[in-house]
């Protein structure tokens, strides 16, 4: 498995166009950004829950990816209880950290809201082939090629960056100067990766052009990317899940619209 | 074979180009005639402009910021840059021409520019890798091809375009024997397919000798220094051609002079037994070992060539051997000569106390570069030993002399030309006097002068006492320098 060939399974999810993932993620993304509370939080969380097997993830796939969510969520909760705008009745009080009724929400409904957040963008994504994405976003957003593949195929080089950093690493140990503090080692180190990447840019650009890339003539694409209804009935039930936590939450009293 | 109909006419009228950022022309005064369908090898010494002139074909000089062209250079009565999709390019750098994620698609992206539609390209996809003779599935990825591989497969891309002159820029340079065979014979399978015009930059003069039909020489000078069938040219300039570092057949490089040191001074410097060797993925924590039960001794004054088929871990072996990384089995261990009052363990000395024992040649000399010029990059070795500042540039001083470096010192070490940066690689790993050398690949694309220069530097290096393990591919420098060979199989089950 690769960045750019990652191991999908094929799923139900897998095969919807990438484009409607890309929305679905944003459309939820922005609709939960709109308010702080928790009610509209966890609703989406437990839609969204529902609808994870679909992606057909294996297990083992999903906590790796979605590892950072499960330390950054209750991280961000805790800091909020303790540190976070007080209201209400207090709960606990040592003079430097309080925790209120309000405190308590606040911190609930943030935890839960990078949860509802991240969780679709990651799992969309990780059932997301680049190409597949890159051909989307020419074909049907109808985004200029030289910017969709120029960075799709930016993104192969990242893998060959990764294996020159190890090279650079060893080099510099070879070279007599791998004993220096960590940071000034990577902050050198770092530089002769940049100057390496410019270069393998640069001759991967010559290669393209060669190829034809980025002249006048309109290009065909190999590979279609089509939206058709089960892309449209995908976006539908995205659209849902934050329209139902909203709903929940102006039903329930507890929305708190952001620029209010 | 009806084919030459098919093949593009190249006219070159007083052409002419200098780099915006450089003083001198490049190219100058170039005059010739390729009918079509004929194929042409393009010599010269390096620095002569012959990739200048392969880019100006292909039509990615650049516009005018780039620099600026005078005479004419014409494809079927074109310029170059509107005769986009009638020209394919390959170049020598396998790694850097592979655009897209899997082979299908890879061969696809150049007739997608062209507009070619969609039923056609699958038509032509599988047909140009069947002859570039690539056997694989079109969703196999391109990550973990071999260098010869994706250079068939750059060439299948470029073939899928139909061309009508094909541009070859050292497409075997940095390959394995193997490799330049698999790539030479695909290109003469698919000249003979569509009778397209080839030009080709190679100074390995006999890989294509039996594809070619033509020989120009350009001369660094301006205009041309020979030009004729590949027989005519070899015998009047072969010489010549071979002073300026072109390989050819009957001039072979002046091999150096051997003298096996004395057996008594043959003291042991390192030993290896039942070594396993292997790297720890990105990700991972323990190594996948890529070969094992290695044996080895090193003593002072040996010449070891370490060769093996691709994948056989001989690069792998060579940094482990280094120093630079750790065991992954077995025992690798530094006797007294070598270890010099330190642990037996080469991994675990210091970065600065390896330097006068154990020195390695990167395979990639760009790897090695730390600083922005030549001067200073010889210097970063006896700086970090601490030496005294007069005794620094009297190293540096010695060392530049005797590479023939000194009209580069402040030059950029990125900027040089491949025998250049292969030189002050080794250089740079001289300059800290190490007991035992460890090179990979040193002679990848060099010309036969520069390739004589290095044997020579290394049989010197080799009389005064310093031990030589290189891995290599390259018949000739094993028979002009090692002693002994470790020929590494590919572990059985290492390819599952």
């Amino acid at each position: 498995m690769t960045l750019v060939v990652p191991d999908i399974r094929a799923s139900t999810i897998a095969r919807i166009n990438p484009v409607a993932k890309l929305i679905a993620a944003l459309v939820i993304a922005v609709a939960l950004l709109l308010s702080i509370d928790w009610v509209s939080a966890l609703v989406a969380l437990v839609l969204e829950a529902l609808l994870l097997p679909f992606a057909g993830l294996a297990a083992r796939q999903f906590w790796l990816r979605t590892a950072t969510l499960w330390v950054a969520a209750p991280l961000a909760c805790l800091t909020t209880v303790l540190y976070g705008k007080d209201s209400g009745a207090t709960l606990w009080d040592t003079g430097l950290v309080s925790i209120t009724d309000g405190s308590l929400s606040l911190g609930l409904a943030i935890g839960l809201r990078i949860l509802a957040i991240g969780l679709p963008g990651i799992v969309l994504f990780a059932t997301t082939d680049p190409t597949d994405l890159a051909d989307g976003l020419g074909q049907v957003l109808r985004l200029p090629a030289r910017f969709v593949l120029g960075g799709l195929a930016g993104l192969r080089l990242v893998g060959l960056f990764i294996e020159d950093w190890r090279y650079l690493a060893l080099a510099r140990r070879a070279r007599g100067v791998g004993d220096s503090n960590v940071i000034a080692r990577i902050a050198r180190q770092g530089f002769s990766l940049l100057v390496l990447s410019v270069r393998r840019g640069s001759k991967l650009a010559t290669a393209m052009e060669a190829k034809g890339f980025g002249s006048d003539r309109p290009r065909t694409w190999a590979r279609p990317s089509s939206f058709g209804y089960r892309e449209w009935w995908f976006l539908a039930l995205a659209i849902l899940i934050p329209v139902i936590a909203v709903v929940s939450a102006l039903l329930s009293g507890t929305w708190k619209f952001v620029l209010s | 074979m009806n084919g030459s109909a098919l093949g593009a006419r190249v006219t070159a009228r007083g052409w002419g180009w200098r780099h915006a950022s450089r003083r001198q022309p490049a190219v100058r005064d170039v005059d010739f005639d390729i009918s079509p369908g004929e194929r042409v090898l393009l010599l010269g010494r390096s620095g002569a402009g012959k990739s200048t002139l392969i880019h100006a074909l292909a039509g990615v000089l650049g516009g005018d910021d780039e620099g600026d062209g005078t005479g004419e250079l014409l494809i079927d009565g074109h310029r170059p840059e509107s005769a986009r999709g009638e020209v394919g390019l390959v170049l020598q750098d396998p790694d850097s021409q592979v655009v897209l994620a899997r082979v299908g698609d890879d061969v696809a992206f150049a007739c997608e520019n062209l507009g070619v539609a969609r039923d056609e390209i699958w038509r032509r996809v599988p047909a140009a890798l069947a002859e570039v003779g690539l056997d694989l599935p079109l969703n196999h990825p391109t990550s973990n091809l071999s260098g010869g591989q994706k250079q068939r497969l750059a060439l299948a891309g470029v073939v899928a375009m139909r061309p009508r002159l094909l541009l070859l820029d050292e497409p075997t340079a940095n390959l394995d024997p193997e490799g330049v065979t698999e790539v030479r014979d695909a290109v003469a399978r698919t000249l003979q397919a569509s009778g397209a015009t080839l030009v080709v930059i190679e100074h390995r003069v006999s890989v294509w000798l039996d594809v070619v039909d033509r020989v120009i020489v350009l001369d660094p000078d301006g205009g041309l220094l020979a030009d004729g069938s590949p027989a005519e040219v070899l015998q009047r300039n072969g010489r010549e051609l071979a002073a300026a570092g072109v390989w050819v057949p009957g001039f072979p490089p002046a091999l150096p002079r051997r003298e096996p040191i004395d057996p008594g001074d043959r003291m042991p410097l390192l030993a290896a037994s039942d070594l396993s060797v292997g790297r720890v993925e990105f990700g991972r924590r323990t190594p996948s070992v890529v070969n094992l039960q290695i044996d080895l001794d090193v003593a002072v004054g040996d010449s070891i060539a370490i060769t093996g088929e691709n994948g056989a871990g001989k690069s792998t072996l060579a940094l482990t051997l280094a120093g630079l990384l750790p065991p992954a089995g077995g025992e690798l261990s530094a006797r007294p000569a070598l270890a010099d009052g330190l642990g037996t363990a080469p991994h675990r000395w210091r970065s600065r106390q390896l330097l006068t024992r154990v020195g390695m040649v990167f395979q990639d000399p760009e790897h090695q570069f730390l600083v922005a010029d030549v001067r200073a990059e010889l210097a970063v070795g006896p700086r970090a030993l601490k030496l005294s500042e007069t005794q620094v540039t009297q190293r540096v001083d010695e060392l530049l002399d005797r590479l023939h470096l000194d009209a580069l010192a402040t030059a950029n070490p990125f900027t040089l030309s491949g025998g250049e940066k292969r030189r002050l690689s080794v250089a740079t790993v001289l300059a800290t006097r190490p007991r035992l050398l460890v090179l990979d690949e040193p002679t990848f694309g060099q010309d036969s002068r520069t390739w004589e220069e290095l044997v020579a530097l290394l049989a010197e290096l080799l009389r005064s006492g310093t031990a030589m393990l290189a891995v290599t591919h390259d018949t000739d420098f094993v028979e002009a320098l090692a002693e002994r060979t470790l020929r590494l199989e590919t572990p059985i089950g290492a390819l599952a």
